[in-house]
């Protein structure tokens, strides 16, 4: 089994996974590890990091030196190919014509999906992202806690690296003695931060990664992640042994040929191909989930995007993971009589409760910067954040939860920003750069967003994509809660880059305008919430569905919050747990 | 938290504030692509427009100036084009370094401003009637070409044009162009190998660990 074509698609599978992302590159791992024999769908063509990353290229070998296009629109050589905010013959609509109310539906139609692109923070949601509902009264409950995910986290912590500390802070867990790798070093940048800001209680300590800072142990960690299994704890060793490590050089962004940092198309689909029970059909854009007479699901339609066909496979259980918006698109086009609204969409929540991270960002100019002596700062994105530090002030903030600080300081590679801002020109003006080169930074601020009612997504009856197929329809609403957390981040950053020394740039003037626009920050997340009232929820704390229990949502579909927290560790986390649960209700044949 | 704007500072005359601002602004465009969502959802094509870069172009080649779409800089505009790059970016060891020029750094912007989106279009008017300007200019004060002139008559009318003392009214449009011209100069440059290492860049190199801050930068930070 490996990359097929259609000739070799077998007439059956135990599962069809839809999507190669975090969700359905750690359930194709999960499952082909444990002997299972799975279809992964693909919308997007087939992608090779090893060979396509443009790893050490310059802006001048560059179309535009590297300028972001709508078509690219983090900029050439972004990792990204066949994704955006506006994908060519996938539309998507707004229900309103008020640009509040949009929606921005970022997708990666290519093999590892947005794990291509992503910032790997990889950060544990903590005890009280689990229950936010009994700490405030606001949002949902998930009918899981930390300690059933926990086991989890460390396995997808030791299964793709992620480097880190453990601090021991308030909802900001800890990960076992040996599973994460050593932190790198804070870059001069972010030590001064650290020092100026301790006054006002802000912590700076190490981010978690999922980046390569030392070789995986592929001498322990392998039994730890599939005890009782030796072919799966050889398939992962040898797979460890091909990855290097990080070599501080490059942008994460970019993809890494080195597999120092995780991709799915790196580190989950190499081995799962290994075990030879996975086949991917890339170019197949999954139209709905077919269901059997007994009710349960049996397979999926796709259209061949070559060709234009449509073809059905088979298989015992589906998994859709196709990022949380395309799976409910998915589970809405999958209408039947038994199931008139959409696939186990009896409750009429599939699309309700999406969700995006808030985020708020503030720049500035630090003099104390000017004229740092020369070294490298490159590598690896941030070495360090600023987690939630207000959960004691919480009935003073007028805001409900909190957010995290991402920052970037340093002498990074030079793009066309550098040199615009000086007057003049000759050796006084190219000074005058050399003296301001590195001295920016910029603030981010990361926050949960609760969910609304207000904010989903259904089919839009009129318009269809390229291949007839209804597309999604986006209502968007913030509640005060994000707009108010927005404008203290915002507050926040002027006040640390002015604790600084430094400059900041001009805020926004309302709290609407401080707030990122909905979909920016690609954590979308929700749309066929998990609860423990099947009345309530799409799925139960399996990610099953609750109406058809083989058809499982291992990709953020079943979020139920949003934790400020961002969500790919925890999409991989719930992934594999649910994937077990599958393992063995098929063994039991309950399925 | 008190809420003051860096638009009306307290200490800093307005001249030094919008030098802030603009060092600012520059600073968030770097920094931009870092902080992991852009402002804006990037360059639109224009309506009709031919070849672009497209949503999946080969990501690990050089690609050329003129390779994906013609270059319209007529030769006049490049000669002089050559002759302000060079004047706003001398070589800082002329015994060693290339030109800016000789980095092809006019072929850059001649890409730029004949690509097919809104913003490089946008700047293309400014660009060549700010080129056509300044060779009708040279040669009003002059008789030559502004690529023929000497060193002292090249800077007499930049100097009247670049912002560093106060613009002349009638000098305000073609301080526009010379601003707009000196950024894709500069983007154009430090963007090269030889701007790279100029501006102090070490980075795109691998290294087994990461060193960190070295000392001499942590005692400039007061951190040592």
């Amino acid at each position: 089994m490996a990359i097929i074509t259609e000739k070799d698609l077998q007439p059956a599978y135990d599962v069809i996974v839809v999507g190669s992302g975090a969700g359905g590159g750690q359930s194709a791992y999960t499952l082909t590890m444990n002997g299972v024999k799975v279809l992964m769908l693909e919308a997007g063509r087939n992608y090779d990091p090893v060979t396509e990353t443009p790893m050490f290229q310059t802006p001048s070998q560059m179309p535009l030196r590297g300028m972001s296009t709508r078509q690219k629109p983090f900029g050439f050589a972004d990792a990204t190919v066949d994704g955006g905010w506006e994908v060519p013959n996938e539309p998507y609509t707004q229900a309103s014509e008020d640009p509040k109310t949009h929606f921005k539906w970022w997708r990666a139609r290519m093999l590892g999906g947005r794990t291509n692109h992503w910032g790997r923070i990889s950060l544990r949601n903590g005890p009280y992202d689990f229950k936010p509902y009994s700490r405030d009264g606001l949002g949902f409950d998930w009918p899981i806690g930390y300690d059933d995910v926990a086991p989890y986290y460390d396995k997808v912590e030791m299964l793709v690296g992620v480097y880190g500390s453990n601090e021991g802070l308030e909802n900001t867990p800890d990960s076992p003695n040996g599973t994460l790798l050593p932190a790198p070093k804070a870059r001069a940048g972010e030590l001064f931060v650290k020092k100026h800001i301790a006054k006002h209680g802000l912590p700076v300590i190490p981010i978690h990664r999922a980046v390569l800072s030392t070789r995986q142990d592929h001498v322990n960690f392998p039994a730890r992640l599939h005890p009782n299994n030796p072919k799966a704890q050889k398939i992962i060793a040898k797979a460890m042994q091909e990855r290097a490590a990080c070599f501080w050089a490059t942008d994460c962004g970019r993809g890494c040929s080195i597999k120092a940092n995780y991709q799915s198309t790196t580190v989950h689909l190499p081995p799962a191909l290994a075990t030879g029970n996975l086949d991917v059909l890339c170019n197949a854009h999954a139209r709905e989930v077919t269901v059997g007479p007994d009710g349960k699901a049996n397979g999926v339609i796709y259209v061949d995007k070559v060709t234009g066909q449509e073809r059905a496979v088979k298989a015992r259980a589906v998994i859709l993971a196709a990022s949380s918006g395309e799976t409910a698109r998915i589970m809405l086009n999958s209408k039947s009589n038994r199931f008139p609204n959409g696939i186990a969409n009896g409750s009429g929540l599939v699309g309700k409760y999406i969700m995006d991270t808030v985020g708020g960002r503030l720049s500035g100019y630090v003099p104390a910067f000017e004229n740092l002596p020369v070294h490298n700062e490159e590598g690896a994105g941030n070495h360090v954040y600023i987690p939630w530090w207000l959960y004691k002030e919480a009935s003073k903030l007028g805001f409900a939860r909190g957010y995290h600080i991402e920052f970037s300081t340093g002498r990074r590679m030079p793009g066309m920003g550098t040199g615009g801002a000086s007057p003049g020109y000759g050796k006084s003006y190219k000074e005058e750069v050399r003296q301001k080169y590195g001295a920016g930074i910029g603030f981010s601020g990361r926050g949960e967003m609760i969910p609304n009612k207000d904010s989903f997504c259904e089919l839009d009856p009129n318009t269809k994509d390229k291949w007839g197929i209804p597309v999604l329809r986006f209502h968007w609403k913030w509640s005060d809660h994000e707009l108010k957390q927005a404008q203290h981040m915002e507050q926040t950053f002027h006040m640390i880059i002015e604790t600084i020394g430094g400059k900041p740039a001009k805020m926004s003037k309302t709290k609407e305008e401080a707030i990122e626009a909905p979909g920016s920050i690609i954590h979308e997340v929700g749309g066929a919430i998990m609860g423990a009232d099947q009345a309530k929820s799409v799925t139960n704390q399996w990610n099953q569905c609750w109406e058809v229990p083989n058809l499982l949502l291992n990709d953020g579909s079943a979020f139920c919050s949003n934790a400020d927290k961002n969500p790919t560790l925890t999409i991989m986390a719930l992934a594999w747990r649910a994937s077990d649960h599958l393992i063995e209700e098929m063994r039991k044949g309950n399925l | 938290m008190e809420n003051t704007s860096p638009e009306t500072p307290q200490r800093i005359d307005r001249r030094a504030a919008l030098k802030w601002m603009g060092a600012v602004v520059a600073a968030a465009a770097v920094t931009d692509k870092l902080l992991g969502a852009p402002k804006d959802p990037g360059a639109k094509p224009i309506e009709g427009a031919g070849k672009l870069i497209g949503t999946d172009p080969v990501l690990n080649k050089t690609y050329t100036p003129g390779e994906l779409w013609s270059l319209t800089l007529t030769p006049a505009q490049r000669v002089a084009a050559i002759a302000l790059i060079d004047l706003i970016l001398p070589p800082d060891n002329p015994a060693t370094d290339k030109l800016a020029s000789q980095l092809g750094v006019q072929d850059f912007i001649d890409e730029w401003i004949s690509a097919p989106y809104e913003n490089c279009a946008a700047d293309k008017p400014v660009i060549t009637a700010g080129l056509d300007w300044i060779d009708a200019e040279a040669g009003r004060r002059f008789h030559k070409k502004f690529a023929e002139l000497d060193e002292a008559q090249k800077c007499q009318i930049a100097d009247d044009i670049c912002g560093k003392t106060p613009v002349k009214k009638e000098f305000k449009p073609q301080q526009a162009f010379f601003n707009r011209f000196r950024s894709l100069a500069a983007g154009g440059y430090y963007t090269t190998p030889q701007g790279m290492k100029d501006v102090g860049y070490v980075g795109n190199v691998p290294t087994v660990d990461f060193a960190g801050p070295t000392p001499e930068a942590l005692k400039h930070l007061g951190l040592a």
